[in-house]
């Protein structure tokens, strides 16, 4: 038994591109993309921890490798303190039990086509956690109310079409609840919903992890809310962490000028008065085009000759503060 | 509370059949083929038909009377009984023979979408045989090796019929395949049969039925020509058999036009209304997926 | 006078099911130079309101009420030809989605050049040159003109999306939710270039969004909508220090104020009601925890509270938690 349910080391996940059939024909080198390259993360039990980036940042195929829905190139997964066994079957069945996870878009997660019953019922069903009939009603009711929808009878003989998109996303949770599992990896959960309904869905979470001690990896690119709901954020930059550390403190004092940078021009709704805002030229680039030395150097503010040659390592300033730059 | 799940099926159900009369082509189409249905099931019970009933000789090829109404064929038998009784062969033959290429057709489809790679390869080049092999010469091998018995023909025009199924239900299988809630199937650890069988079907299902009426159109028309050139089972004789009775006694030269034309007409009839229903079908199935 | 005087304008549109009353007596005015930002959630009328002001609504859609009046001219009432005219030259729009916007068939530039050409009369290479110029404005390099559209990323897409809103120098530009979909630092890049741009050629614009925070940073004004009516409309400070409509209050506390406390965001129970019956009174007051019994009956007309700062409500801003 070890404190965190989920550590990662080193986790590098790439794809091999395909430029055409000619191509795969007559060239030797394959392009890749190295999507994750190099990641370093624990999950404490009972901690949500934010995994922040923007797209190409790696953050959601980190999230897939860990609940092996995507495979891993490199490096080591362990869940609960010992690595995953992939090649066995009755691990990962029971695996599944215990690690879910919530999608980014409600209108795609549901089957259009199966009753929210169903849905929610499906993965007691499909792991024999049923014994009769009655008590697929029950337990399915059980695990709606406590997502919020209630009465659950009135949703229990409805289609996913037939609700609203934050309703959709309680479904989604139930569904994810049910199981009582260990760890969720909860990917962009409210990025396609509207800001109203967003607090809803938060704090299930954060109730979830409360009541139940479920520990969280949330993804997404909001670092607002990241700071709202989680205890330690990390945040990616085309494939690696720059910077980790709790939320406090990362929105308060961060260190690496990508932090920094995406902090300053973070929108917020009120009238911005004097705030100067980092922001930072051109775009991220491809992962099948990593700049040399330090990913970040082409676009960092305080760049050095230094930063084109060798790449930071990720550590620790502080007790829980870490931070890859070569100027910190 | 099941009450609100019967209500919500009588309400789809409703909802589909109110569409459904909107569509004009498809009520011509259900019309006929239920006509002929009716007549199949029907027909044998009130119209008594003895195959065995060669009158007396100077009944051949008698042409319509009050007696018999499409006239006699080169045996002296009723036409229009022996109509009745070939539709409900010609029928069952098809609907059977299409159950066949679609079960087939569906799960080599979904399998090999699903499981791409070299299950992919494989079962595409399978299909790629079946697809370009001139399907008659082969129906006929097929027939002659087999013999003409009717579960022979039944099985015959099953098993070469299944290839555009499989096609179109594996680019649908590919794109279903990509939708979140198959992602999530996975992480909730279903297998990988429970997600083929219980999630992906049943989203390609309107594709495959859609596609099951126009199948059943070509069936018909599979068997109808089988019996036509010969290989027909002679004691369950269906329109193609009538029509090939009626080329192989002259009926032609004679000018018998009404043992000649009838089984024709009907062949016709049937595969346009099940090309009608198909139609209907596709349209109505289609804006509610996009709606979906 | 003001640029653009849009008066109790109402757009229904026709469907199967019934008429959708998506905008339903919606009233505002911008000045030159100005912006303003048209802040609401899905379904509240925002997006129907900029196409309608540029007539570009789908068959279903139509004008049954209301004026717009651009420079004086009443656009209701111009003919589809005078409305050809206006559009792009006078009046354009930044789409939301820009992939959508690009025909990914036909290079960029050339794509830029059609829009110069069918209202200028100028040469081909005029014209040329002009959109390289207009690349340049955006921050993207002259050369890409002759690229096709997948060879941009998002963010320069819609740098090229708002090259082509700006090729005929229009007085208004529209921007449907410019930002939404992009990353936070391409967000702040494009804002600050549209706040740049806007000042230099002194263009007024009309921001549409349901991100508040993003309207905080570009708008001059902002018209909160909901259910195709507008609750409360002012200068952006006052309508964000000092929210008089709850439904605007609820929405600003929606958002995480990373500079202030660390408060779990609010939710606003229910959902927006359907808009080919909408409820009788206050639109909002189902879900309003303010609601009296009056806010059931009789709808809310507009009311000035202060200079800058009016609001559509009973309770006339005295709603408190």
């Amino acid at each position: 038994m070890s404190e965190n349910i989920v550590e990662v080391n080193n986790l590098k996940v790439y794809f091999e591109m395909s430029d055409g059939l000619f191509s795969n024909i007559f060239s030797k080198d394959k392009k890749v993309t190295k999507a994750v390259d190099g990641v370093d993360l624990s999950i404490k039990k009972g901690e949500i921890v934010s995994l922040v980036g923007e797209s190409g940042s790696g953050k959601t195929t980190t999230g897939r490798a860990i609940l092996q829905l995507v495979e891993k190139t490199e490096g080591e997964i362990l869940f609960d303190g010992k690595p995953i066994e992939v090649n066995d079957k009755n691990y990962m069945k029971k695996f599944r039990q215990r690690a879910q996870m919530i999608f980014q878009d409600p209108y795609q997660a549901l089957n259009p086509r199966d009753m929210i019953i169903d849905i929610v019922a499906e993965p007691l069903e499909v792991n024999g956690l049923i014994s009769y009939e009655k008590e697929k009603k029950e337990k399915v009711i059980e695990a709606l109310e406590w997502a919020g929808l209630k009465p659950a009878e009135d949703y229990l003989y409805r289609y996913p079409h037939e609700l609203s998109g934050g309703q959709r996303q309680r479904v989604a949770i139930a569904g994810a609840i049910i199981l009582n599992p260990d760890f969720i990896v909860a990917d962009e959960p409210v990025s396609m919903l509207d800001a109203s309904i967003r607090a809803g869905i938060l704090k299930l979470m954060v109730k979830s992890r409360d009541e139940k001690g479920i520990s969280y990896l949330f993804i997404t690119h909001d670092l607002s809310l990241a700071w709202l709901i989680s205890d330690r954020i990390a945040i990616m930059y085309l494939g690696r962490i720059v910077e980790m550390g709790s939320s406090e403190l990362i929105v308060g004092s961060c260190l690496h000028p990508y932090s920094k940078a995406l902090i300053s021009v973070l929108p917020f709704p009120r009238v911005r008065k004097n705030k100067t805002r980092t922001i930072l030229q051109g775009e991220t680039p491809s992962a099948a085009n990593i700049p040399s030395g330090c990913r970040f150097h082409p676009r960092c503010p305080i760049a050095q000759e230094i930063c084109k040659e060798k790449e930071p390592v990720l550590k620790g300033i502080d007790k829980d503060h870490f931070v890859a730059c070569h100027f910190v | 509370m099941e009450n609100i799940q019967k209500e919500a099926r009588k309400r789809k159900v409703k909802n589909f059949l109110n569409t459904f009369k909107g569509s004009k082509m498809g009520m011509t189409g259900a019309i006929i083929l239920g006509i002929f249905i009716i007549v199949a099931v029907i027909g044998p019970i009130v119209y008594k038909y003895d195959p065995m009933d060669f009158g007396s000789g100077a009944d051949v090829f008698n042409p319509p009377s009050m007696k018999h109404l499409l006239g006699t064929d080169d045996m002296g038998r009723d036409v229009l009984g022996a109509l009745m009784a070939g539709s409900g062969i010609s029928l069952t033959v098809g609907i059977l023979a299409t159950i066949i290429s679609m079960i087939l057709g569906a799960t080599i489809g979904v399998v090999s979408g699903y499981y791409g790679g070299k299950i992919d390869a494989f079962l595409m080049r399978l299909t790629d045989v079946f697809l370009v092999l001139p399907w008659l010469p082969l129906m006929l091998v097929l027939a002659a090796i087999l013999g003409s018995s009717i579960w022979n023909i039944i099985l015959v025009i099953g098993l070469t019929g299944w290839a555009s199924t499989a096609r179109v239900v594996r680019a649908q299988t590919l794109s279903i395949k990509e939708r979140q809630f198959i992602e999530r199937a996975k992480a909730i650890g279903a297998s990988s049969g429970h997600i083929m069988f219980k999630h992906i079907l049943p989203n390609v299902f309107p594709l495959i039925f859609a596609n099951t009426i126009l199948v059943s159109a070509e069936a018909i028309l599979s068997e109808t020509t089988l019996s036509f050139l010969g290989m027909g089972d002679s004691l369950h004789p269906s329109w193609g058999m009538m029509l090939h009775y009626a080329f192989e006694s002259g009926a032609a030269s004679i000018g018998a036009y009404w043992f000649l034309l009838p089984p024709g007409i009907c062949v016709i009839l049937v595969v346009l209304s099940f090309t009608f229903l198909g139609y209907a079908f596709d349209e109505l199935l289609n804006p509610k997926l996009k709606g979906r | 006078m003001s640029l653009l005087e849009v008066k109790n304008l109402k757009t229904y549109f026709h469907i199967k099911a019934g008429v959708v009353k998506a905008v339903d007596g919606v009233s505002f005015t911008l000045d030159e130079g100005k912006a303003i930002g048209l802040v609401g959630e899905s379904g509240c009328g925002k997006t129907t309101t900029a196409l309608s002001i540029m007539k570009l609504l789908p068959p279903e859609g139509r004008i049954e009420g209301g004026e717009i009046l651009f420079d004086g001219v009443n656009l209701v009432n111009e003919s589809d030809e005078e409305i050809r005219k206006k559009r792009w030259k006078d009046i354009s729009l930044i789409f939301q989605g820009a992939m959508n916007a690009f025909n990914p068939v036909i290079r960029v530039g050339e794509q830029i050049i059609e829009a110069i050409r069918i209202h200028e009369d100028v040469s081909y290479d005029e014209a040329r040159k002009r959109a390289g110029e207009l690349f340049e404005l955006v921050e993207i390099k002259k050369d890409l003109i002759d690229r096709y559209p997948h060879e941009f990323s998002g963010g320069m897409k819609q740098r090229a999306m708002i090259a082509m809103a700006l090729a005929c120098n229009p007085k208004l530009v529209i921007g449907d939710e410019p930002t939404t979909a992009l990353d936070v630092m391409i967000q702040a890049q494009i804002l600050d270039l549209l706040e740049r741009l806007r000042k230099e050629m002194k263009m007024s614009m009309i921001l549409i969004t349901h991100d508040l925070s993003v309207m905080a940073e570009t708008c001059d004004y902002v018209a909160v909508m909901y259910a195709g009516k507008i609750m409360e409309i002012g200068k952006v400070e006052k309508v964000l220090e000092n929210p008089l409509h709850p439904y605007t209050d609820k929405l600003i506390k929606a958002f995480p104020d990373i500079h202030g406390e660390k408060v779990m965001v609010e939710s606003i129970p229910g959902v927006p009601p359907n808009l080919i019956d909408p409820p009788s009174g206050c639109r909002f007051h189902d879900r309003c925890h303010c609601a009296m019994e009056i806010c059931k009956i009789k709808e809310p007309e507009i009311i000035q509270i202060e200079d800058d700062h009016k609001v559509a409500c009973h309770l006339r801003g005295n709603c408190h938690e």
